[in-house]
């Protein structure tokens, strides 16, 4: 008797048998019962079973690449960090961009990894849900590989063992986290928007483009490593993100008007957050691979402009925000150092004034801007430095009400003023640093009046160390900052002069001479 | 109109209500065409605080680290409440003057455009 042995699945039978066949639709609740979310936010589908999986992955087969992209990663990072790899980095300046990375980006991949379980959970559409749920657990690998090839500097450098309890409190963490929490407190179809579309697509490049190249040429192995494994899960996400934004403008015409008010928003909200990645790009990186200038011009008008036209057969245009970014490319990064350098107690990282040879190539890079406007007060401030006053500009901040930025940005066309807007809700004033930001806060002012802006909670004695009485008659708030921050002082202050400084020569000096 | 779209009802205060103060006021200081210090800066004070004390007190304290503060002329200085212009009695509050919670009072001083004249 022959044996009938069943025919080996084609990939996409298995994909089919693996996700969309395990979902059912519920006949105890009613659909909408069970998927509110999907509803609510005025968006209309259709036909959840349009939706394409460009990749087609199914979980068993994502397990095996992700283990194996593991197994390098941390086969590296070992051998990086038994080899005393921190030594090899071209200057210990370069140390303080992975502080800034560490407090910055690791919370908010966390972040990503909560939105995602959530879409993952609210989307009807079992395409859509294994997709988000895989890039869940990618956002939650990136969270974990980006801490762990930042640990072993740690056991040598100041300012990073308290990133995860400052996410929360430390004023200039306030536009990542309140750039999520916005994000993950809005709709499914918006946080799609939001972080699959508008960020992963528009703007991830350009942090990674700094990050990852800047830390490959300044001698960083290991963040290097962890940029490359992270690498592939991004193409994944970019395509999930654009995916959903045709699939709903596929559906229904009616989507269109919603969609682009939220790829607005977004594509602004994420220019806002990334001001300071220019600055690590422009100021913090020893050895610089491009201007911020150059990498928005590359990443942002070329290639997201053609993602634009692109997209212009559905009915998107261009962001409204977009020529208002190509104008301030000239001036974030220089701004953004100006307010981080003047103050040197209040990160856990340190700054400086650039060196006459990195001014000139700043001045290179920017001729429209850097002579005109930012070199004479370095210089400036640098002479001060030299003669024993540095500059410590020990105020709290404005900021804005959405973006939550200090108020640093110029008035568009005119460098030398500042951008101030308002508006009156509830008979209650509220400041925006732009008209985008502005016009965000009006369209939702219900959600933007929560902003948690650590200054005004300082002042009203919601920022005290554990144990501080705020009920005695004589308490003064915003006294124990640096304990409520658990800023290590060690951390603190100019680059010159610092403990980093100091024993990274000293290291360094051990490892190449008797 | 808001186009907010909520799942329930969604009635949430303001996180900068005056009440949260205890009875003082937001009040942001900026010195325009001075971006050195970046951004204005923020207080917390009792609406019946003398304007005197802004000056003498908080902005001295600020912006005296920056060499045009000595060259300022306060006969000449253009005030500002928001968008709004203004003459501030020094000698009189804050309440006084008409500046409220969260008011942003900026200053021009004419002829001082910071560090070689570049608006820092």
């Amino acid at each position: 008797m022959d044996m009938k042995v069943a025919k080996k699945l084609g990939l996409k039978e298995r994909y089919s048998l693996m996700t969309r066949d395990l979902a059912w639709d519920t006949t105890f609740h009613k659909m909408e019962d069970v998927f509110p979310q999907t509803t609510y936010e005025g968006i209309k589908i259709h036909d959840w079973d349009k939706w394409e999986d460009p990749f087609r992955l199914t979980m068993d087969a994502y397990w095996k690449y992700q283990s194996e992209k593991e197994r390098k990663l941390y086969a590296i990072l070992d051998g990086f960090n038994q080899n005393n790899g921190h030594l090899s980095v071209t200057d210990a300046r370069y140390i303080n961009v992975l502080k800034l990375f560490l407090g910055s980006t690791p919370p908010l991949e966390l972040m990503a990894a909560r939105g995602f379980s959530m879409m993952g959970r609210q989307m009807n559409g079992a395409g859509p849900r294994v997709a988000c749920q895989m890039q869940a657990v990618d956002e939650y690998r990136h969270f974990q590989t980006q801490i762990h090839s930042i640990s072993n500097y740690n056991k040598y450098y100041n300012g990073m063992d308290e990133f995860a309890h400052q996410q929360s409190r430390m004023w200039y963490l306030s536009d990542g986290k309140s750039f999520f929490d916005d994000a993950i407190t809005a709709g499914p179809f918006e946080f799609m928007v939001a972080i699959g579309f508008a960020f992963e697509y528009v703007l991830t490049n350009i942090l990674f483009v700094p990050f990852i190249s800047g830390a490959a040429y300044n001698g960083d192995m290991a963040a290097m490593t962890v940029g490359f494994s992270a690498q592939s899960d991004e193409a994944r996400h970019m395509t999930l993100g654009l995916e959903c934004i045709k699939f709903m403008l596929e559906q229904d015409p009616d989507n269109l008007p919603i969609v682009q008010r939220w790829i607005d928003k977004w594509t602004w909200r994420g220019t806002r957050k990334l001001a300071s990645v220019g600055m690590m790009m422009d100021y913090m990186l020893p050895k610089r691979i491009m201007s911020f200038k150059e990498a928005w011009e590359m990443y942002v008008e070329d290639n997201g402009g053609s993602l634009f036209k692109d997209l212009a057969r559905y009915g998107i245009t261009i962001p409204k925000c977009f020529s208002q970014t190509i104008e301030e490319k000239e001036h974030v990064s220089h701004q953004s150092w100006i307010g981080f350098y003047m103050k040197p107690e209040a990160t856990p990282f340190h700054t400086w004034i650039p060196t006459p040879d990195e001014m000139d190539w700043l001045s290179e890079k920017y001729p429209n801007t850097f002579d005109q406007y930012y070199r004479p007060v370095l210089e400036y401030l640098d002479q001060q430095e030299k003669a024993g006053n540095r500059f410590n500009n020990k105020t709290a901040p404005m900021n804005c009400q959405v973006c939550v930025s200090t108020m640093k940005f110029n008035e568009p066309g005119d460098p030398m003023e500042m951008c101030f807007r308002e508006s009156i809700y509830n008979g209650e004033k509220f400041h925006t640093c732009s008209d985008h930001c502005k016009e965000i806060f009006d369209n939702e002012p219900e959600k933007y009046v929560q902003t948690f802006i650590s200054s005004h909670q300082v002042l009203q004695g919601n920022c005290e160390p554990d144990g501080t009485d705020v009920n005695v008659p004589d308490f003064k708030p915003g006294q124990n900052m640096l304990d409520y921050w658990k800023l290590d002082k060690r951390a603190l202050g100019d680059f010159n002069g610092s403990e980093d400084q100091k024993n990274f020569a000293q290291w360094r000096e051990q490892a190449t001479k008797n | 109109m808001t186009m907010l779209k909520t799942l329930a009802p969604y009635d949430v205060k303001s996180r900068d209500a005056v009440e949260n103060y205890k009875g003082k006021q937001l009040l942001y200081v900026n010195w325009e065409r001075h971006r050195m210090f970046s951004r204005p800066f923020v207080l917390a004070l009792p609406p019946e605080t003398p304007f005197s004390v802004i000056i003498d007190q908080y902005m001295t304290d600020c912006f005296s680290y920056h060499p045009d503060w000595k060259q300022i002329d306060w006969n000449t200085v253009v005030w500002q409440n928001g968008n709004t212009p203004f003459t501030p009695d020094r000698n009189k509050s804050l309440k006084e003057n008409g500046i409220g919670h969260k008011d942003l009072i900026r200053f021009r001083t004419p002829g001082l455009d910071g560090i070689a004249g570049t608006g820092y």
